[in-house]
């Protein structure tokens, strides 16, 4: 399955972008990042129109980098501004800049023609930058099609299973589902509230709450890239107030940036806003270890699956139960997206 | 307006209830099953008299 084409795509963390070049494949596409004297984020091809060494691997100077293998110098438009040995620049001497927009401590990169690219249409997750949360994350490489990890995410029941003594209980897989699909803003919603549940140690040991639970999952998915798991953690019979106020209770943003890096690998930004235990370091390390190990049991878990896909014939053919209502409606989303940029 | 489609799981149940934006509901027994019938707004198939168990 090729990729969609002409949308945003998370390609990094803003801390991973600053004076270093970072390549990363998006789309299948090699790009180069780094960060200008002025602060802003840039996205060029890696490769030098002249033999295509790869420009990540060469040298910054000022805002331009200068190709490691023969020294043809660029702008950060991607402009060819020098070449060796002669004062002719060809005129075909630049190599394509990618528009990039940095928002919400996440940097985008828009895959697709450059003219059809509208910052206003990348989806919000206003906590990662907001004082009143505080944010673990990272990126954990993924040897599977990133549609593995929509199918993934967008089915939690896995959580009991797969998660058991983290984020699983009893009740995760237990509890029915509502799924809604929003056509014209192209959002799919899953939303799963546990009432009287067990507290997972995930949230007993950073919230402190150890007695029984209502749980809320409800998920908020923008294909193709981002994810939104907003969870509600308040002891049982806690209800917010009807002004939306809900003080007694625990939220967790959690944030996922599925970003596919070739047609067989993905990379699986994480991220993990808490409004609560705020100022507990201890708090933000558990949930940064704990969070990364559930990633890792999803990592080694749809790493089996895509050889698994690899190895079999076309056509398997699955079966969908009830959990995965979400899921197909994801699939089906993606594949109007896809038919839609090709 | 906005085009929203609901599947709501039935309390007690297996069976998966869909509703259209327009209004139209049906109920199904599988989500394969639900969104093909959501997705054919508007010509919905009549919602079957039976429901498999
Ligand atoms: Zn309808």
């Amino acid at each position: 399955m090729p990729f969609v084409r002409n949308q945003w795509y998370v390609a990094a963390h803003s801390e991973e972008v600053g004076d270093e070049l970072l390549a990363r494949t998006i789309c299948g596409e090699p790009i180069v990042f780094y960060r200008t004297s002025a602060g802003e984020p840039v996205a060029l091809a890696d490769r030098c129109v002249h033999r295509r060494y790869p420009l990540s691997a060469s040298r910054r100077e000022g805002d331009r980098i200068v190709c490691g293998y023969h020294g043809f110098t660029y702008d950060p438009d991607g402009t060819c501004v020098a070449v060796p040995g002669q004062k002719r620049i060809p005129r075909t001497a630049r190599v394509p800049v990618y528009p990039v927009v940095e928002q919400d401590t996440l940097v985008w990169v828009w895959i697709g023609d450059a003219d059809k690219a509208d910052p206003t249409r990348i989806p919000r997750a206003p906590w990662l930058g907001s004082p009143d949360y505080v944010t673990v994350r990272g990126m954990e490489p993924l040897a599977a099609r990133y549609e593995l990890l929509v199918d993934n995410l967008l089915d939690l029941s896995h959580e009991t299973y797969l998660h058991a003594g983290y984020i699983g209980t009893p009740e995760v897989a237990e509890t029915p589902i509502t799924t809604e699909v929003d056509e014209d803003a192209g959002i799919v919603y899953v939303s799963r509230r546990m009432k009287d549940a067990e507290c997972p140690p995930f949230y007993a040991k950073s919230t402190g709450i150890t007695g029984r639970i209502d749980r809320w999952q409800d998920i908020e998915y923008h294909p193709p890239c981002l994810y939104l798991l907003h969870s509600r953690i308040a002891p049982t019979g806690v209800e917010p107030g009807p002004d939306g106020d809900d003080p007694a209770a625990c939220h967790a943003e959690i944030v996922y940036a599925i970003t596919p890096e070739t047609e067989t690998t993905t990379h699986d930004f994480w991220m993990v806003s808490r409004d609560f235990a705020l100022d507990d370091e201890e708090v933000s390390k558990f949930l940064a270890e704990s969070n990364r190990t559930v990633i890792l049991q999803d990592v080694a878990a749809l790493n089996l699956l895509e050889e698994v896909i690899a190895g079999e014939p076309e056509g398997y053919q699955e079966l969908s139960i009830n959990i995965d209502t979400g899921g197909l409606a994801a699939r089906r989303m993606l594949k109007k997206m896809l038919e839609a940029s090709s | 307006m906005s085009r929203r489609l609901q599947v709501v799981w039935e309390p007690g149940s297996d069976l998966l209830i869909g509703v259209c934006h327009c209004g139209a509901e049906s109920r199904a027994a599988d989500p394969v099953e639900i969104w093909h019938w959501l997705l054919s707004h508007p010509d919905h198939p009549s919602p079957r008299t039976e429901h498999e168990h």
